[in-house]
């Protein structure tokens, strides 16, 4: 298992070629009380760096972006009526979907946890 | 990392950053936007008990000497001559296109005129007040404004002024609160009762920590500040109303005076005298998305068509409504309550509807 993470504050956690997608506790506390998620399709078909979701606290609209390309093969829909487990559970529970890897490599230039932290906390 | 090196502080700011305040820069201040408590919890805490709200930010003027009532109703549209020693009103400054360049709090103190503006707009409020009453107009930057919001605010100062808890809603008093000399007027911006405490600097921080020492109150960011508001369907200057917008199309006719209606007599009083005659173009109006997505500020509105309409001027997410909430600006043909519309969100049409402001039933204490 590999959990890797976007300088946009996104974390992939790849299990035999499919990545679970989510927002790290640094963004969810950034953007404070989370209150509506928007999902990719089932099915559909990103490129690394498209907009793949919408995260929205109180404050502001944030994009996901998809940290890698692949097909989406699910997407959690529990977020839509309870979009607070974003703040609570950020990278467990508050997942946002998961995706089928095109091309693991993309992986390979991603921070692992220790950079992440340093760029989070920079 | 705020850059807080430019920035005014308030009385208060130091305590709320012990307090635990996310501090943010907002017109110029160093400000909490929100405290561990968060937005939502804060605004639900508002509506359900009471919040505190550090509002110094906030221009407070004095108004002296004989006349001043009449002659502040040659830059407001509101009717100050006709306001009672004691009571407070709403109102706008106009330009002479009927623009409004700020709105405002007029008190009429008894012998002279307490007057609340925005943080954003007090220098040039300040300004254009010496044009009219040269010295007469006293800045008051050495107090600290406080909004005590929410249906425990009453028991709350009460315990502190027990005269607080006869005030009706838009009155004024001058009390003295836990041995602080206070200016307070029974107001506020949320939506619920309350009052807002004009306090000397030098005690703000002391009384702040009274009020706060409540078990019912809590200290309320900015944020909550915003999504109250936004709910309670009250303007925020530079957003819902500003220079192209009249007070007839912000639909705050109901703060321009019968007799102001028909005398005009004030800066722009030809363009609100015909949009009060002929109607207005457009008209600010409230909006529920019908779906779970709050609709933004510049979100634009469409017809059923997709034929654009107008813009949302505020939007967001509503606590106590628990779904998005927004207000905006459409032709007045489709103003009317229940009226079917579409704000594009990303580039989607998303169902909405108007609908009728206040989102919520204010608690005034009338």
């Amino acid at each position: 298992m590999t959990v890797k993470y976007t300088e946009d504050h996104e974390w992939i956690r790849v299990e035999d070629g499919i990545g679970t997608v989510g927002i790290t506790d640094h963004a969810q506390e950034q953007l404070g009380d989370v209150v509506y998620v928007e999902l990719p399709e089932v099915g559909a078909i990103v490129a690394k760096g498209d907009a793949s979701g919408v995260v929205e606290s109180v404050k502001a609209a944030s994009e996901i972006y998809a940290p890698v390309s692949g097909e989406i093969v699910d997407a959690n829909a529990a977020l839509v009526d309870a979009p607070q487990t974003v703040n609570t559970d950020p990278t467990g529970a508050g997942w946002f979907y998961r995706i089928r890897l095109s091309d693991p490599s993309q992986l390979d230039g991603m921070m692992d946890e220790a950079a992440y932290k340093a760029h989070a906390g920079g | 990392m705020t850059e807080s090196h430019d920035l005014e502080t308030t009385p208060l700011t130091a305590l709320h950053q012990e307090l635990g305040g996310k501090m943010v820069p907002f017109a110029g201040y160093l400000m909490p936007v929100q405290f561990p408590l968060g937005i939502l919890g804060e605004h639900r805490h508002t509506r359900a008990k009471a919040g505190l709200f550090d509002v110094s930010h906030m221009g407070q003027l004095r108004i002296d000497g004989a006349g001043a009532a009449e002659r502040m109703e040659t830059v407001v549209p509101g009717d100050i001559a006709g306001l009672a020693p004691g009571r407070t009103r709403y109102t706008q400054f106009t330009n002479a296109e009927g623009g409004i360049l700020d709105d405002l709090m007029v008190t009429n103190a008894g012998d002279h005129l307490f007057v609340v503006v925005n943080a954003a707009c007090k220098q040039a409020d300040t300004a254009h007040l010496r044009t009219v009453f040269g010295d007469a107009v006293t800045t008051l930057g050495d107090r600290a404004l406080l909004a005590l919001q929410g249906p425990s605010a009453e028991a709350v100062l009460s315990a502190l002024a027990p005269e607080a808890a006869a005030m009706s809603f838009m009155s004024f008093r001058v009390l003295d609160v836990a041995g602080v000399p206070c200016f307070v007027t029974r107001s506020g911006y949320t939506g619920e009762d309350g009052y807002e405490i004009s306090a000397p600097a030098d005690a703000a921080r002391s009384l702040a920590e009274r009020l706060l020492a409540h078990p019912d109150v809590e200290p309320v960011g900015l944020g909550a500040r915003d999504s109250l508001r936004l709910e309670a369907g009250l303007c925020l200057y530079g957003h819902d109303i500003d220079t192209t917008t009249s007070p007839v199309e912000a639909a705050l006719t109901w703060s321009i005076g019968k007799r102001r209606r028909e005398q005009g007599g004030f800066p722009g009083a030809e363009r609100i005298q015909a949009e009060l005659a002929n109607g207005p173009a457009r008209r600010r109006i409230g909006l529920k998305p019908e779906g779970r997505a709050p609709a933004r500020e510049g979100t634009d509105i469409t017809d059923l068509d997709g034929r654009p309409v107008g813009r949302v001027t505020s939007g967001g997410f509503g606590p106590t409504v628990d779904g998005p909430v927004a207000m905006g600006y459409v032709e007045t043909a489709l103003a009317s309550e229940g009226t079917e519309l579409r704000l594009v969100v990303r580039g989607k049409p998303l169902p909405a509807r108007v609908a009728r402001l206040p989102f919520v039933t204010p608690g005034y204490k009338r």
